[in-house]
């Protein structure tokens, strides 16, 4: 048990430092470099560096390979941490070559795609979808397919959260939190250890994210939370209460493809929000634009850009507690599988 | 009141997710297939469970959209 706390305590603060340390001078960097985006939500619409991606991206791969040294040699765990580090660089590159250049709404998820290859190639995963309350099913080829769309679907569900000052980091910050109990709750203590730098990396990063943000993730750190949290779901066999955990994000998607009824970049489309004249947020009346989590939060009344993340976190701990009940309930078996 | 909405929105899908999983451990992974040899049943009725699944996807789907409508229809409509 010692070796265990060891780790989570250094892999969490290996995570949370260096992120800490590394965002100030990116800031500098990305400044200098004029990588800079109009916070269009803003008063005077200030220009934010992006992407903070390679800050994010570092604090994570840093920590896991401490990880990988720290935690007990099994195969599963080194194989698990390995998958991770290579499946979130591959998710960075994409996110990043976004970052520079916007391509099409189907580049990221078939490039997304690509990067969860590794995770099979590795074999750092379980052929078995397990359904809390009902047991598993073995689904060793449709097993393959889940994988290679598990990462697409997680990097852009994070991706499409990332809408305001301090959201996609927050909701990640909290989600992974959420899942690290869920995997504690479910005895998964390896795996479990291995979400905690993706929960303090995203904390540490919600530093300068928050409203007023000082930098973005931009899609390479969106990608790189998104992915590494795909990885783990994977990995730790908590595929659907994962997905529970990150329902709000998920019914943004689900809202925003449900109306559009395509795949698109989201810089292509109309917004769906406009300011009022104290500028504050409040829904479209443009009869086209998507439907989306922050329209819906903002039809009765318009809201500040402060006030709507709080309803969004407050929505992630909502769906956080589902998936903790969800792991606890799992125990519980109310139809053994055979 | 619309973020309460969503609060209801987000714990149907939390049952609907839960039920899904009930109904594909419970029915759709007990199907088997004999009659056409070894390897070939196995690959008929993972075909037929795969099928099965997507169907049941697409449901979901189609259930969640039709709860949006429902749920959401004067926040869509303003």
């Amino acid at each position: 048990m010692q070796e265990f706390i060891i780790a989570a305590v250094a892999a969490s603060a290996i995570a949370f430092f260096v992120v800490l340390g590394l965002v100030p001078p990116l800031i500098k960097t990305l400044t200098r470099k004029n990588w800079a985006v109009k916070d269009v939500n803003r008063i005077g619409g200030a220009m934010v560096p992006r992407p903070g991606g390679p800050a994010i991206l570092a604090g994570i791969i840093t920590a896991e390979i401490s990880l990988y040294f720290l935690l007990p040699q099994e195969k599963i765990i080194t194989k698990g941490i390995t998958a991770l580090i290579i499946t979130t660089s591959a998710a960075f590159v994409i996110g990043f070559i976004d970052d520079r250049k916007v391509m099409s709404g189907w580049f990221k998820p078939l490039a997304l795609a690509g990067a969860a290859i590794p995770i099979i190639a590795l074999g750092a995963y379980e052929p078995n979808l397990a359904f809390p309350l009902f047991g598993e099913v073995k689904i060793p080829v449709l097993y393959l397919g889940l994988i290679i769309f598990m990462i697409p679907i997680m990097g852009n569900t994070i991706n499409s959260i990332d809408v305001m000052n301090g959201i996609a980091s927050g909701f990640v910050m909290i989600a992974s939190f959420s899942l690290a109990i869920v995997l504690f709750v479910m005895q998964n203590y390896s795996v479990a250890i291995m979400t905690l730098p993706i929960a303090f990396a995203s904390l540490a990063f919600f530093r300068y994210h928050r409203f007023p943000a000082k930098i973005f993730p931009g899609d390479s750190g969106a990608l790189v939370l998104g992915a590494a949290y795909g990885v783990i779901a994977i990995v730790g066999r908590v595929e659907v209460i994962a997905a529970i955990a990150i329902l709000p994000a998920i019914i943004n998607s689900f809202l925003f493809l449900s109306s559009v009824k395509r795949i698109v970049e989201h810089r292509q489309i109309k917004g769906p929000t406009m300011h009022t004249e104290d500028h504050k947020i409040t829904a479209t009346k443009e009869p086209d634009a998507p439907i989306t989590l922050v329209r819906l939060i903002v039809a009765a009344k318009p809201l500040t850009e402060k006030e709507i993340g709080f309803a969004i976190f407050r929505l992630a701990i909502f769906s956080g507690i589902l998936a903790i009940i969800t792991a606890f309930a799992s125990g519980v078996v109310v139809w053994p599988s055979s | 009141m619309a973020q309460l909405l969503i609060f209801t929105f987000i714990g149907i899908m939390w049952i609907l997710i839960l039920a899904g999983g009930g109904v594909l451990v419970t029915l759709v992974s007990k199907i088997s297939v004999s009659g056409y040899g070894e390897p070939m049943d196995f690959f008929i009725a993972s075909i037929i469970k795969a099928a099965i699944a997507l169907v049941l996807v697409v449901f979901w789907v189609v259930v969640l959209s039709k709860l949006k409508n429902k749920i959401f229809q004067k926040q869509i409509k303003a």
